[in-house]
């Protein structure tokens, strides 16, 4: 460091007579040089999930090169695929998802809209509030819900626990405040004029809210639908507290309940049911990337 | 809503048009509509957040039978526990170590985004955050294979190496390096997106003018990105300290809080007490331990928020 420093500070120090565009290109090539290390590493594991599920379970104990298959088969998929368990799973976590998405947006569409243009008593502190709901995690609530659907259970005898469709009620805890907090910004950030004119024409408030607001943030709506699905689709405490019959279980708690038998890993079937599991958010993500990444950045840019 | 809307419809059928004129004053009424437009959240946050959170606050001063009240007992029982202060280091360690790396990579890896030409950014942006799109219970499936002891794909190929097998989930450090590991993964994009946004609305002609006084590429992060970024930064960051530290899926799966819980965090700890243990009030009293730092967290968070808000 000392040395650096002196060297600088001689009197011979040499004047750097590199160009501007040669100093570009260089910093390209490293850019590009890094950029794939970083793609490596983030990409392994997906990677890796595609490798081991075209292997049979005869060439994974082989224990042969890892990282390359020699004899590709499907057997995985055609197994996972006819297998009722897992279509199961599947079923559930569709079910659970949709209807969770159907919820959040029937409750956070208005809300947002009275939070963004209805300046009522107390609006500001629920705005704040919806914030910070979404601040609570699931680790914190799991407990004392578990419980509180227990004594529901008790005290109506109707069966909460161990059912997947409870599930449909405790998701948009999860989803509600992040879909609210987005769609507010997206709502105010809709000129005013565009509902005072309307309001002169005699729409009422709901009228302003399906004719206007809707349309016009369109792009905003897609980006909460696509987070409440992704959340709700990944979501895997509640569901492995909640339900335990195999039955009623979803996605990623069946895969890792179900697929690993005591000590017994089936790694191949393992990995295709987490890839095909995986596969819905990607696929939504592939097609609609950029209202993912919108909704992604709204969270903390719109306020 | 739809009660409301049914009553409005009897009484216009009523034909009384005072009472109707009323009526659909009030409807119209500003604070009426909204009341009734926000009811279903504030009562989903009531019943389902607000009513769990003061709950298992009075679940944790019952005994385990939850058939009396104890007081304070289930806490002092926890302070005396050797495991309790182990999970709280771990925690701690965990999500600070794990949010300082994400935060780096994000911003190292955001920087040779930015560099290249803004029609690949795209292509490369959208490769980068697939870690965060996949469900982390899917993909810590994956990370859990590649460490297995016998068949492990990192063993293998560090063996070309001359690394001896290391035993990635079976011993305290590489288990805690690994769950570290599995989190910076997941979370790394995340900053990576937030902080790729943050960079574009940083203005070149700023870039440009320090270029023009002789300033190098660490003066130019020192004195111009960082402190343009530094709310975007402040925000992600005390995000993700939340979510770090309340994560529950990762450890569960890759070494469900072993060997000899030293990568429990206080969401996997409080599973194993209070659900598989069933002793919910030990469990409920373990996970609002987590209360305070969250509450620090989201109380910096809610003020940046409302700085930003203040100046858009």
């Amino acid at each position: 460091m000392s040395t650096l420093a002196i060297d600088k500070a001689g009197p011979t120090r040499k004047v750097k007579l590199r160009s501007m565009s040669r100093d570009r290109t260089w910093a390209l090539r490293w850019s590009y040089f890094f950029l794939v290390l970083f793609a490596i590493f983030f990409l392994i594991p997906p990677i890796y999930m595609l490798i081991t599920s075209l292997k049979s379970s005869a060439e994974i104990s082989a224990a042969t090169n890892p990282w390359w298959v020699f004899h590709p088969t499907l057997s995985n998929y055609v197994e996972l695929l006819t297998s009722n368990q897992f279509l199961r799973f599947f079923w559930n976590s569709s079910m659970i998802s949709i209807v969770v998405v159907i919820v959040t947006m029937l409750i956070s569409i208005p809300a947002a809209f009275a939070l963004a243009r209805m300046k009522f008593w107390g609006s500001a502190t629920l705005a704040t509030g919806v914030f910070l709901t979404y601040l609570i995690p699931d680790s914190l609530l799991f407990i004392p819900l578990f419980k509180m659907l227990a004594v529901v259970q008790d005290v109506t005898g109707i069966t909460l626990l161990n059912r997947w469709y409870v599930l449909v009620f405790i998701y948009p805890t999860l989803t509600v405040p992040f879909c609210t907090w987005i769609m507010i910004g997206y709502f105010a950030s809709i000129p005013k004029e565009l509902d005072e004119a309307a309001l002169i024409d005699g729409a009422s408030w709901l009228q302003t809210l399906t004719r206007i607001f809707i349309p016009v943030a369109l792009p905003g709506l897609i980006a909460a639908t696509i987070f409440a699905f992704t959340v709700s689709w990944a979501q895997f405490l509640y569901p492995l507290v909640f339900t335990t019959s195999i039955d009623q279980l979803v996605l990623p708690v069946g895969i890792t309940t179900t697929l690993i038998k005591g000590d017994v890993f089936n790694w191949g079937q393992i990995m295709t049911g987490a890839l095909l599991g995986a596969a819905p958010p990607l696929v939504i993500y592939a097609f609609l990337m950029d209202y993912y990444i919108a909704g992604l950045t709204a969270g903390a840019t719109k306020g | 809503m739809a009660d409301v809307v049914v009553e409005q419809g009897r009484l216009a059928r009523a034909a009384r048009p005072r009472k109707r004129a009323s009526l659909r004053n009030a409807m119209g009424r500003k604070s009426t509509v909204a009341f009734f437009l926000t009811l279903p959240l504030i009562l989903l946050i009531a019943l389902l957040v607000l009513y769990p959170a003061f709950y298992s606050v009075y679940l944790a001063t019952l005994n385990k039978a939850m058939t009396k009240f104890v007081g304070l007992s289930n806490f002092t029982f926890l302070f005396k526990r050797e495991t309790f202060w182990m999970v709280v280091r771990q925690s701690c360690i965990f999500a600070v170590t794990a949010v300082v790396f994400k935060a780096l990579i994000g911003f190292i890896v955001a920087h040779f985004v930015h560099n290249i030409p803004g029609k690949k950014q795209r292509k490369w942006r959208g490769m980068l955050l697939v870690p965060w799109v996949i469900p982390p219970a899917m993909s810590t499936l994956a990370w859990l294979w590649l460490f297995d002891p016998s068949y492990s794909a990192f063993n293998y190929t560090l063996s070309f190496f001359g690394i001896g097998p290391i035993p990635w989930l079976g011993d305290t450090f590489w288990a805690r390096f690994s769950v570290i590991l599995v989190n910076v993964w997941y979370g790394a994009p995340f900053f990576l997106i937030m902080y790729l946004a943050a960079l574009k609305s940083v203005p070149d002609q700023l870039y440009e003018a320090a270029a023009i006084d002789g300033a190098n590429w660490w003066q130019k992060i020192w004195h111009i990105t960082l402190p343009m970024m530094r709310n975007i930064i402040a925000i992600t960051t005390l995000f993700s300290l939340i979510v770090t530290f309340a994560n529950f899926d990762i450890v569960r799966i890759l070494t469900s809080g072993g060997p000899l819980d030293r990568t429990h965090l206080f969401a996997t700890w409080a599973f194993q007490v209070g659900i598989q243990s069933s002793d919910i009030p030990l469990g409920a009293c373990v996970s609002l331990f987590m209360v305070p730092i969250l509450a620090v967290a989201a109380v910096f968070i809610l003020r940046d928020v409302n700085k930003r808000g203040n100046e858009a």
